[in-house]
């Protein structure tokens, strides 16, 4: 995919502290972190950060506290100055930008959502939701205008009067969103802007941001904890470690493999089942019999008996997905040996197939109640492989130190 | 034992003193003259305005401010202390102090407000700004009531100086902790907004901390009004002449009726103003 790209962060660093020069020097020697901060008693907040974020996409910077994704995020719009980098917006350098600069691009090109709403309890939900066209010196009518059109975005049009403490957290936060949405930014930064609430107004919350997104795609940069949330509405993460950016993909790929022991620590936790797809965890590894080689029937049972496997997929010339067969059946067949030549007489009964794009959740009772790999196939029926029951319960398993041994066997 | 010495006087500080404040006295009497006239002119116009107006005018006006930010029992009390001072026979006397404290006050808002907000947003300002107020607040009256007669001379308005700097460190500290107090995360907020510094002040810290600006402008106004016998001591009219005057002639009667006086004004404006501040 040729993707556009919207944010490019570039060898960023910060380090808090009074010695910043010294502290770069020491991480250029190869020091750690812990190393550095007993040396010269400054902190690495973020170190040697490079990705880039595609228009459109929501793209989740994910790390424990202490990461060094909040402080990412604040570089991104230089509420913390790096202390060495580039972040570059549609090819612009942020950081070199002038106060004057920097300040059109964050009323016209970035806004914010926080994880404390920070919403300004001095204002009505109304002129919250207007704060940063009234930064930009919009006209009242106007910004109160797009304010309410935003306020309307989120459900919220009715409380425009209310003042912020009147309202639930769930209902602040939706405020927050329209703040920022009601400035038409190209680009959204949450620094873990549900994270403050309930489980399920967080879940709430996620799906209207990606309502809203389905509507107008924005570019968003989520900062979050909370994995099941990168992944569910996450387009590519970005695991930060230490102040380290230590993997960068869509969910799946990094699912699939992780970079580290980090990495695959976060993941210990989460039930694959939802992430995953059939997909993603078929392997082509049973016999395949192309149809062809069905007018023998007894080839085939020779490849079966030869893999020491039980059950053939039976495909034609284009690999579209035919139907079963086992040793069982073949042999059943050709000792009636009335029509041998016809392999479609030997499929066995009740076999089902699943799409690439099923989730482990939806195949898991036909791959549980059959004896056959469940047979995977692409949107045009072409057969791509097929998922055991062994196969799908090391996948459940993923994160476990069996893991690696198994990885091989699969590859 | 040159180092345990201390029969005789090894720095004659006060000798210092008395010829700093000479020659101030002497080279710059003219410009603390001038430093007089704003104060002058607005306590005319004041002390013009209550004098002119019917005590029935001025009773209802601060009657209503009462009932509007105060309630019914302190506008019953307000009414009350009015007439109470009035049947005593001190109500130029109050008219007069009345003008002082609010011209002080005003003085002390114009430049304290902005001293807090500066030291509100700068360390550096706070940390050189507070052993002033420190001296400010601390310092007997009695003490520089001296160099203030000597270079402003007696009178009233010599009287409201005093006053200014007395009742100035309160608002100034609680301006200072009015802005600090506001979260760092709404005005990150704001600046993320694309806020200039200016735009963060006026929209965000600003009306933030204007609670807390309104209680300091009550505390200046209290200790303004304690100010009132002070003053007298240096020719200020108001409440305290009868004050000083019956403390001066045993008249113990006359300096009772004075404070009495002032407790009673001092709870009318506080009351009101603490209103003003919650609204």
């Amino acid at each position: 995919m040729a993707e556009e790209i919207k944010l490019k962060v570039k060898n960023l660093y910060k380090i808090f502290g009074s010695h910043p020069k010294k502290a770069m020097k020491l991480l250029e020697q190869g020091l750690t972190k812990d190393e550095i901060f007993k040396k010269t008693e400054t902190t690495v907040g973020v170190q040697d950060a490079s990705f880039d974020i595609y228009t459109g996409e929501i793209f989740v910077i994910m790390g424990l506290s202490g990461s060094g994704k909040s402080t990412m995020v604040r570089m991104l719009n230089r509420l913390i100055e790096p202390t060495a980098g580039q972040v570059f917006i549609d090819g612009e350098d942020i950081v070199s930008m002038s106060t004057e600069q920097l300040v059109k691009m964050r009323r016209k090109k970035m806004s914010m959502v926080f994880q404390s709403f920070a919403l300004m309890p001095h204002l009505t939900v109304l002129q919250n939701a207007a704060f940063g066209l009234e930064m930009d010196g919009v006209d009242k009518a106007t910004r109160e205008a797009r304010a309410l059109q935003a306020l309307e975005q989120v459900g919220l049009e009715a409380r425009a009067e209310s003042m912020p403490d009147e309202l639930s957290g769930g209902m602040q936060q939706r405020v927050g969103l329209a703040r920022g949405l009601a400035v038409d930014p190209d680009i959204l930064l949450m620094d873990e802007a549900f994270s403050a609430l309930d489980p399920l107004i967080r879940t709430e919350m996620q799906d209207e941001l990606l309502k809203l997104q389905a509507k107008s795609k924005r570019t968003i940069v989520f900062i979050s904890h909370d994995l099941d949330e990168a992944m569910r509405i996450g387009d590519r993460i970005a695991i930060m470690e230490g102040g380290k950016v230590v993997q960068v993909g869509t969910p799946e790929e990094i699912l699939q493999n992780p970079a580290d022991d980090y990495v695959q620590a976060f993941f210990r936790g989460v039930d694959p089942t939802n992430i995953l797809t059939a997909g993603d965890i078929a392997v082509d590894t049973q016999v395949t019999i192309p149809i062809t080689d069905g007018k023998n029937p007894r080839a085939g049972l020779q490849r079966l008996i030869k893999n020491d496997r039980d059950y053939a997929y039976v495909v034609d010339i284009n690999r579209v997905f035919k139907g079963i067969v086992s040793t069982d059946s073949l042999r059943e067949m050709l000792d009636r040996d009335d029509q041998p030549n016809l392999i479609h007489n030997a499929y066995l009964e009740g076999v089902k197939s699943a799409n690439t794009n099923d989730s482990l959740q939806d195949i898991l009772p036909e791959v549980a109640n059959n004896h056959w790999p469940l047979p995977i196939l692409n949107d045009k029926g072409e057969y791509l492989g097929a998922i055991s029951k062994n196969l799908f319960l090391r996948t459940l398993y993923r994160g476990e130190p069996e893991t690696e041994q198994s990885e091989g066997e699969k590859v | 034992m040159r180092l345990f010495n201390f029969e005789e006087q090894l720095i004659p500080l006060d000798e210092w003193i008395q010829v700093f404040v000479d020659w101030l006295v002497l080279n710059y009497r003219e410009f603390f003259q001038i430093l007089k006239v704003p104060v002058e002119i607005s306590l005319n116009g004041l002390e013009w305005l209550f004098f002119t107006l019917p005590p029935w005018l001025i009773i209802v006006a601060f009657a209503f401010s009462a009932w509007r930010y105060a309630g019914k029992r302190v506008t019953i009390f307000t009414i009350l202390t009015f007439f109470l001072i009035g049947y005593l026979g001190l109500w130029e006397n109050t008219m007069t102090t009345l003008a002082m404290v609010i011209t002080a006050v005003l003085f002390c808002a114009v430049a304290g407000i902005p001293l807090g907000i500066m030291a509100g947003r700068s360390d550096r300002f706070e940390m050189f700004l507070r052993p002033g107020l420190d001296v400010m607040q601390t310092t007997p009256a009695f003490v520089y009531l001296i160099p203030v007669v000597m270079l402003f001379s007696i009178g009233t308005v010599s009287g409201i100086l005093a006053t200014i700097v007395f009742a100035l460190p309160p608002i100034v500290r609680l301006t200072n902790l009015g802005i600090r107090q506001v979260h760092p995360e709404l005005i990150e907020a704001a600046i993320a907004f694309g806020a200039t510094p200016w735009q963060v002040l006026r929209k965000v810290q600003f009306p933030l901390a204007m609670p807390s600006i309104m209680a300091g402008l009550n505390q200046t106004i209290m200790m303004a009004l304690s100010m009132v016998v002070i003053a007298a001591l240096i020719g200020a009219g108001g409440l305290g002449t009868p004050v000083v005057q019956g403390l001066n002639t045993l008249e113990i009667g006359l300096a009772t009726i004075g404070g009495l006086s002032i407790v009673l004004l001092a709870m009318v404006l506080d009351r009101i103003t603490q209103g003003m501040a919650q609204k």
